[in-house]
């Protein structure tokens, strides 16, 4: 999962990037085809290039050697409100068939079964990243038609598209599960089947999912991760990156 | 600090101890713990381990906050047992995104009622806390998402270093302490070095907090363990990983309380307990290279 998340990555995106699985993709990226990434953290770590893999959004080793610090203020309302970010990684408890998330309850507000962490950052990115990715393993629990609660706003709310609503991102565009990969139909914002992993069919993704599970007329597959990609990422491409600023400067 | 939490930590008080993973004050929370303040507003963007054990200890009335989980390992159990009402007492809550409960304190700080952002379309959010509003634009017609101001009956900071007077430097992530500073009534400085004035002086745009709004300044090396003090000490990722099974049992994390905050008398006697810590999580050195500040 974090290898396909990696490859939606474009050399010099400008990545909101949080903890888990999407700091692995972002950091894998970076270590291969996107030397120059740049990583912003809520936490207010700006072009960070950390020498060991973050253990949370706000370990010092964001620290050490990024391009700038700034106060969570700014991060909010420079760079996210702004519109600077091009791609808002999100994850959760649920997603539902518009790309709407939830990591707040399970069951009733009031009386949760079970209560998550709630927000954080991601109701704000995926209002506003440009376009967001959503990384989460296929399963009915995680996938039902409509979420319990909805933290993050996908495609639809209700009635309403992202546009009537005022939202000034796309929205999520992909979701990036074990087994396939789901894209938002440009049409309906409905979450469709457009790509599947070796070896995966496409009744064993509809299994997963809460919902009759669209396809795209011609799914296309995704390619297993290449060696690079397999191997953890280690040291930065610091040298790649030095040869892309030079070049810049020239 | 124990004299900083009794002359300006009060029950019934708002207190916010800020910090965004780094520079948590873990040691002001141990003895507003010991002084068993009750009935607090605890308020917070992230809860994290120290609101957990604040919850447990039964400090507080109402949790004010923006994500409520164990930052790279999961739950905070205290706190979920609390709003799942699996525990006695309860705990009423108060929900925001990180944006929202930043706005807040830029509101607070600035000394107005409220702040605008453009947020909250198509989240479930504002029916579950009403205090999410919205306003119209009166320039554009836009209607934009408000949250109230909030302004702490004290704020305590944790900071590499500060002087005498309170003016306090801290560098690494800075989190939404300033702001935090300047909404509250009283502010506490907690840290790592006193230094002269001098120090403060020869670097001042690195100063986040002017002692012109502190009410009191107490050194307290390791004070944030096992949060960490970026260029003094890592952060104690172990001890966020063990606090999963700690605070799963309601027994256990009653034995950690007694441990180390009921039966130590101050962060000195808690760092005896665990004299491998300072070795474990001494800081490398990492110099930045400096400025010329003359004219």
């Amino acid at each position: 999962m974090a290898a396909v998340a990696a490859r939606e990555l474009r050399d010099g995106e400008v990545v909101f990037v949080g903890i888990g699985l999407p700091n692995l993709a972002c950091n894998l990226a970076r270590a291969t085809h996107a030397p120059n990434l740049v990583l912003i953290y809520e936490s207010g770590a700006v072009g960070a290039g950390p020498e060991r893999l973050p253990v949370s959004i706000g370990d010092p080793a964001l620290v050490t050697g990024s391009l700038m610090v700034c106060g969570m203020a700014d991060v909010f309302q420079l760079f996210l409100q702004n519109g600077r970010i091009e791609v808002g990684f999100l994850g959760g408890a649920q997603v539902d068939r518009y790309g709407n998330i939830n990591t707040t309850v399970i069951g009733p507000y009031e009386r949760p079964a079970v209560r998550l962490p709630g927000s954080g950052g991601a109701a704000e990115i995926a209002v506003h990243a440009q376009r967001t990715l959503i990384v989460a393993k296929l399963s009915p629990r995680a996938f039902p038609a409509r979420v319990d609660f909805v933290t993050s706003p996908g495609q639809r709310c209700g009635e309403r598209s992202r546009r009537e609503l005022g939202m000034p991102g796309a929205g999520p565009v992909k979701v990036i599960t074990d087994k396939a990969i789901l894209e938002a139909d440009p049409a309906t914002g409905e979450m469709v089947l457009a790509a599947l992993y070796p070896g995966v069919t496409a009744d064993e993704v509809q299994q997963g999912v809460g919902w009759p599970l669209s396809r795209r007329p011609r799914l296309a597959a995704v390619a297993a991760p290449t060696e690079a990609f397999a191997r953890p990422p280690r040291a930065p491409a610091r040298r790649h990156v030095r040869r892309c600023l030079l070049r810049a400067a020239s | 600090m124990r004299d900083a939490v009794s002359r300006f930590v009060h029950d019934g008080d708002t207190v916010v101890i800020e910090g965004f993973t780094h520079l948590i004050c873990f040691a002001a929370g141990h003895e507003i713990i010991r002084q068993r303040r009750r009935d607090l507003t605890l308020a917070r963007l992230t809860p994290d381990l120290i609101y957990d054990q604040m919850i447990a200890a039964g400090c507080a009335r109402k949790l004010v906050f923006s994500w409520a989980g164990n930052p790279g390992v999961g739950s905070l159990h205290a706190f979920r047992r609390a709003v799942e009402g699996k525990s006695r007492g309860g705990l009423e809550i108060e929900e925001y995104s990180h944006f929202g409960m930043v706005a807040r304190f830029s509101a607070g700080a600035a000394r107005l009622p409220f702040w605008p952002l453009r947020n909250y379309m198509g989240t479930d959010l504002p029916t579950a806390n009403p205090r999410i509003r919205s306003v119209m634009c009166p320039y554009t017609g836009e209607a934009l998402a408000t949250v109230p101001a909030l302004n702490p009956g004290v704020t305590i900071v944790h900071a590499q270093r500060a002087d005498r007077g309170g003016n306090t430097q801290m560098w690494g992530l800075v989190g939404v302490q300033k702001e935090a500073a300047f909404a509250s009534e009283r502010v506490i400085v907690v840290v790592e070095e006193l230094v002269d004035e001098q120090v403060i002086r020869s670097d001042p745009n690195r100063t986040v907090i002017p002692g012109v709004i502190v009410s009191g300044v107490v050194l307290e090396p390791w004070g944030a363990h096992p949060s960490y003090a970026q260029g003094y000490y890592d952060r104690d990722n172990d001890f966020y990983v063990a606090w999963e099974s700690i605070s799963r049992d309601p027994d256990k994390l009653a034995r950690y309380l007694d441990e180390f905050v009921y039966d130590v008398p101050d962060r000195a006697g808690y760092m005896e307990k665990q004299p491998h810590l300072a070795v474990r999580l001494k800081a490398k050195e990492r110099l930045s290279r400096g400025v010329n500040y003359g004219f």
